[in-house]
């Protein structure tokens, strides 16, 4: 009769890691406002997130910008809405494809890349000699990488929302005769700040999330080198789906101010 | 008489005069029901050098790690020249650990920096210690001269082989001219030519910067060769202690068991 009322072991173990999640997150920000602030090692890992993810980030803006177009213009034309492509195509960029799909490669590169480093940096005592060395592996470590993928999320959002606009208009240049000049001012006459600046505190989040679990994973990583992988392996899908909730529940709050 | 025998007797009658630069009483640890440490004792006294030997997984990695706060024991007392451990805040604790070098046993160089940067990691902590250096390179070359490594400076740690990572972590490991060395299993992993390099080189540190050493190891050869005192950890306490001569003439049959094995 007791084993009915038995949580299952897989959702206890969620559980336990949800908190241990958030007592990770409330660690950082302790030591975030705690000195010696590292500045050195906090732009570092702006460059190497920033500029190791940007070609990815480039080439899958361009590739949604287009595909997007190429399949919904069909339907639209269809409807007689043809000229509304930029209009539908710039809002779903914007509002919720760019930043949605530039953050879910960003897990796959960043938060893996994160687990593994610092998964493997635990595994071969690196951590430990730090703090034996008298620097807070913590702060030097895992705040400066989660403040890294914070603050470069939004722009790396950014330039691939430019891209994949880029790539919708070439589609909208050869397809519909559009110009570029025309397609672009459109784009810019549909979008408010009410689509802009929710889309850019998601982004946000979403970078925080990305670098939370990446470091979470590595830092507490199990002894061994299958350890290592299972860190990196488990970054990505549970940064994924932390992607989603969050983008949920923005879009949740978002809608509220809409229809204020 | 022995030195080690001189030392026992010493303690014996209280008189023993020498500074304690570690002290450990009644240390326990576990981990769930696996009870690695059960009342370990040690002193450490300045100038020494004391080996810690015991099998695998016998807990003298744990008992390490309780020395300079990487693990924090179930409960005993942890004292490093003076001050106890579990009473430091984080800063003291730093301060504290800047006195103690530490040599990892895979060596722990970080893998992303060069030889030199290795060096250089402790010192951006502790300028109270070396005092505000603009160019610390003549710091960095001193300790790699003293291991003999000088030409490795610009080399990434994945470009040095095995004996040699050892030798920049002891670099590493000096650069702050510790006042206590905590060597975690020196020679494995090397072979016995290179083991043999490191142990020498561990003596000649010894005697150049007069620190006082704990060495922990399962290597009988390595013990015979650096300890002056021996503690043979079995069952989580201190089962043994004398010098290298007393124990491998033993008859107690677990200590026999371990030289014999």
């Amino acid at each position: 009769m007791a084993q009915v009322f038995q949580v299952p072991k897989k959702i206890r173990r969620f559980f336990i890691e949800i908190g241990e999640l958030s007592f990770f997150a409330g660690r950082f920000f302790k030591e975030t406002l705690r000195q010696p602030f590292e500045f050195k090692e906090l732009l570092r890992q702006c460059y190497q997130m920033g500029n190791r993810s940007m070609t990815l980030v480039l080439v899958t803006g361009f590739i949604i910008g287009l595909v997007l177009t190429l399949q919904s213009r069909p339907t639209m034309i269809q409807f007689g809405a043809e000229s509304w492509m930029p209009n539908m195509v710039g809002i779903s960029i914007v509002r919720e494809l760019g930043p949605v799909i530039t953050a879910l490669v960003c897990a796959g590169r960043i938060a893996s890349g994160i687990g593994a480093e610092l998964g493997s940096m635990r595994v071969t005592e690196q951590i430990d000699a730090m703090e034996v060395s008298g620097t807070n592996p913590f702060k030097y470590l895992v705040v400066t990488r989660i403040l890294a993928t914070t603050l470069m999320l939004p722009l790396l959002v950014i330039l691939g929302d430019a891209v994949a606009l880029y790539g919708s208009a070439l589609v909208e240049y050869f397809k519909g005769e559009v110009s570029f000049r025309l397609y672009f001012n459109t784009v810019f006459d549909a979008l408010s700040y009410g689509d802009l600046i929710p889309a850019t505190i998601k982004s946000f989040f979403f970078g925080f999330a990305i670098g939370l679990v990446g470091c979470f994973k590595g830092y507490y990583c199990k002894k061994g080198t299958a350890g290592v992988g299972l860190a990196a392996n488990t970054a990505v899908v549970f940064t994924s789906m932390l992607l989603f909730v969050i983008d949920f529940v923005a879009v949740f709050i978002s809608d509220i101010f809409y229809e204020l | 008489m022995m030195k080690a025998q001189k030392d026992k007797l010493l303690q014996e009658q209280g008189t023993d005069t020498r500074k304690v630069m570690l002290e450990i009483k009644d240390l326990y640890k576990s981990f769930g029901d696996n009870h690695v440490l059960n009342g370990f004792n040690l002193k450490l006294y300045q100038g020494e050098n004391l080996v810690v030997m015991g099998k695998s997984g016998s807990g003298k990695s744990v008992m390490i790690k309780c020395l300079v706060g990487l693990m924090q024991p179930d409960r005993g007392f942890i004292s490093v020249m003076g001050q106890e451990i579990k009473t430091l805040d984080r800063e003291t604790l730093d301060v504290l650990r800047s006195d103690i070098g530490f040599l990892f046993q895979g060596s722990a160089l970080y893998d992303s920096m060069t030889v030199r940067e290795n060096l250089e990691f402790p010192l951006r902590r502790h300028t109270e210690k070396v005092g505000v250096v603009a160019d610390t390179g003549p710091l960095v070359l001193e300790a790699l001269e003293s291991v003999g490594l000088a030409q490795t400076m610009n080399l990434m740690p994945e470009e040095l082989s095995g004996g040699m990572k050892r030798r920049v972590a002891l670099a590493r490991a000096l650069i702050l001219r510790p006042k206590i060395i905590l060597y975690d299993e020196p020679t494995s992993g090397l072979d016995p030519i290179t083991a043999k390099e490191i142990i020498e080189l561990m003596r000649h540190i010894q005697k150049k910067y007069d620190t006082s050493s704990l060495i922990i190891t399962h290597d009988v050869d390595c013990a015979r060769v650096i300890s002056e005192r021996m503690i043979l950890l079995v069952d989580g306490i201190n089962y043994a202690e004398g010098s290298y001569e007393e124990l491998i003439t033993s008859k107690d049959p677990k200590v026999e068991a371990f030289f014999k094995k």
